[in-house]
């Protein structure tokens, strides 16, 4: 199959029309997927192509898709629910941390949730308040939950194919910021769950980011190559269930690593890849683990954003600083 | 649309069966049969039984809690009566009573109960829901069920339990308005038993009663002694039969009372007078239905001494089940959270089972 072209938005539309081909039990809901085919048009002409059984309106009610989504599952069904905007995915917090997470463990197995929550997050669209958040935190830190968050059209596409087929639920962070991006999309390429993979070879130092920080990190890593500087780049792909084996193997072979994301840093994921690198690496690194995250704030109003978002140069700042005289 | 005034409850609760045992003169709805309540009067002896038995498991230290529903055993027993085999039942945390009632075996209902798992039976097998506290939760899976089931054009009626204090939470709102919405086969059963711990009805809701709030969905409402058997299958017939026909959705609200605490930790003489507890005494849900059955000559002493026996085999379910100290495998704790164990609990497993053989060593 050859490849085409495609903006992210366009590869998870694809994806999405796939899979409801591929499998009779797959169905998306959420609010204004139908007619309008999502805010962001992810789910555009999959109504008319599908039939309302397959692609509908919901109610405007986070706890109520992710509960009825619940139920689906338990009885069949594989639902793809999609969140509008990822703040807006807190009033289903509760269904997700009680029981999307749990409801496999407590039954021993016997129910499992093949449910994927897509929900669209960061910033650097401009976008008003509670339109830019990152939560993957709140779902990384819950047991039971698969978080996984794309960097790329392509990864976009075979990782929500693979985030559809898994028998697990998951989380699916779409960095909203690159929905218009574009780059070529094989779709008889897989990704794997919880495999994190190196996506620029380097040997003086590791940048660890995912989602839309992974292509900040590739700005960084171009920009340092033009200073003699070799930077390898991770994308970390699955932020839960953490792969150790490929970013510990990845920061060894360079001995420096700076963890990048765009959440606030504290309590953050990318707190907890920095602290297992330290933890797991600390023979072979010659400087401390450093991170690149958003400040402990709110995130910004629209017009203050670039302050706060991790970029190339703050980036390139924290690679500096990681003792390389002597 | 229906008349909205179509969907309102009747002007007083429905009831067939008196607390005398004397039939009303209720004629809008079909009764019950004899045998049918029969049968019924033989799951509510059984009913007594395993609430009795658990409660005293629980002084005997054999059971960690145990949220009772003494009193309730009409609608524990009318709401798995109500179902056949391939619909499925949605019970909160008190409704032990039901699921066992609906067919799940004793010892696996009491999993929870015991602490030794978060609940031990396999929801699709007998299709019913897990027993876990969040309230009202369930009552949006219980939706989701019937959605599916709807998509693949089966038969199911799900029918979905909460009680008052439920009722106030966002998911109890969110769930009566999906199902109507999208026209689902579930029955929601409120079962008031008119404390949510503590707090009484009316600081939960000041609607005039819950069943009122049926048609605020768009869907009918009906309001039921909940300590009447035959009133409950009557009301329970009509919207479960309804559901299976596809006209939607519906509430019932059955008022009855906790005779006992919220559990063996609550000490309920904080917040409630004994004489009122006593009133509802007057009110049982079995004393009724013998006079009623006795007095019709359906019911004898050869029948009750029958239906005493079968309730003490369960009860003597129960005590087995717990009588035992179990086998509890720490590795379970790492299997079941993925389909598949990753390899960041490979390594978590791996220091606990360390931790245990150096105990071991150790002792």
């Amino acid at each position: 199959m050859s490849s085409q072209t495609l903006t992210m938005a366009a590869a998870l539309n694809l994806a999405l029309a796939d899979a409801l081909e591929a499998d009779p039990s797959t169905l998306i809901f959420g609010e204004d997927v139908g007619a309008l085919g999502g805010v962001f048009r992810i789910t555009d002409g999959l109504t008319a192509r599908f039939g309302e059984d397959r692609c509908f309106d919901t109610p405007l009610a986070e706890s109520g898709i992710v509960g009825t989504a619940i139920g689906m599952a338990m009885n069949g069904m594989r639902p793809i629910i999609e969140m509008q905007f990822d703040a807006f995915a807190y009033p289903a917090f509760e269904q997700i941390a009680s029981h999307v997470a749990k409801l496999g463990n407590r039954t021993r197995g016997a129910t499992r949730l093949p449910l994927v929550i897509r929900i669209p997050f960061g910033g650097g669209i401009g976008g008003v308040e509670h339109h830019c958040d990152s939560s993957e935190a709140y779902y990384a830190h819950t047991p039971g939950l698969t978080v996984v968050s794309p960097s790329t059209p392509q990864e976009a596409y075979s990782l929500l194919r693979a985030a559809i087929d898994s028998p697990d639920p998951v989380v699916f962070m779409e960095p909203k910021k690159l929905y218009w991006s574009k780059g070529e999309v094989d779709t008889s390429l897989t990704a794997e769950l919880r495999k994190a993979q190196v996506v620029r070879e380097g040997s003086d130092v590791t940048l660890i980011a995912y989602g839309p920080s992974v292509a900040i990190a590739l700005e960084a890593a171009e920009a340092q190559a033009a200073e003699g500087r070799s930077v390898q780049v991770v994308d970390v792909r699955t932020l839960t269930p953490f792969d150790d084996a490929t970013v510990c193997a990845a920061v060894r072979s360079t001995g420096r690593a700076v963890v990048i994301a765009e959440a606030q840093g504290f309590a953050s994921v990318a707190s907890e890849i920095q602290a297992r690198v330290f933890e797991q690496c600390f023979e072979h690194l010659e400087a401390p683990v450093r991170k690149v995250t958003g400040f402990d704030i709110p995130f910004a109003p629209p017009k203050l954003e670039h302050w706060y978002l991790p970029d190339a140069d703050r980036i390139i700042d924290a690679i500096d600083s990681l003792h390389w005289e002597g | 649309m229906s008349d909205p005034l179509s969907l309102l409850p009747s002007p007083a609760q429905v009831e067939l069966l008196d607390e005398r045992g004397q039939l009303t003169d209720d004629d809008r709805f079909v009764r019950p049969s004899h045998e049918r309540l029969l049968s019924a009067y033989a799951s509510l002896v059984t009913a007594r039984r395993i609430n009795e038995q658990c409660s005293a498991l629980v002084r005997q230290g054999r059971l960690a809690v145990y949220p009772s529903s003494h009193g309730q055993e009409a609608c524990q027993v009318a709401v798995a009566a109500s179902l056949r085999d391939t619909d499925w039942l949605f019970p909160t945390y008190r409704d032990t009573v039901a699921v066992i009632e609906r067919g799940v075996p004793a010892s696996e209902t009491i999993v929870e109960l015991r602490g030794d798992w978060h609940m031990g039976y396999d929801p699709l097998a007998y299709r019913v829901g897990p027993q876990s506290t969040p309230l009202a939760t369930q009552l949006l899976h219980a939706v989701g069920v019937a959605q599916a089931a709807k998509f693949r054009g089966e038969s199911t009626v799900v029918l979905a339990m909460c009680g008052d204090g439920a009722t106030s939470e966002g998911d109890f709102h969110e769930a009566l308005n999906f199902a109507a919405v999208f026209k689902v086969p579930v029955v929601f059963f409120v079962q008031n038993n008119e404390f949510a711990i503590s707090v009484p009805l009316s600081r939960q809701t000041a609607a005039p009663s819950l069943a009122h709030k049926a048609v605020g969905y768009g869907m009918p409402g009906e309001r039921v002694d909940g300590n009447d058997v035959a009133a409950l299958l009557a009301v329970l017939d009509i919207a479960v039969d309804s559901a299976r026909a596809g006209d939607g959705p519906s509430l019932i609200e059955a008022h009855t009372y906790r005779m006992q605490a919220h559990t063996n930790a609550d000490d309920d003489t904080r917040y409630r007078e004994r004489k009122e507890v006593q009133r509802w005494i007057a009110r049982d849900p079995l004393t009724r239905l013998r006079t009623y059955l006795r007095a019709e000559q359906v019911l004898t002493d050869t029948l009750e001494a029958e239906f005493a026996e079968a309730a003490e085999v369960v009860a003597a379910e129960l005590r087995e089940a717990t009588s035992q100290d179990l086998d509890l495998d720490p590795e379970s704790l790492f299997t079941h959270v993925y389909a598949e164990r990753p390899a960041m609990l490979d390594a978590q497993w791996r220091m606990l089972q360390d931790e245990i053989d150096r105990t071991e060593v150790a002792s």
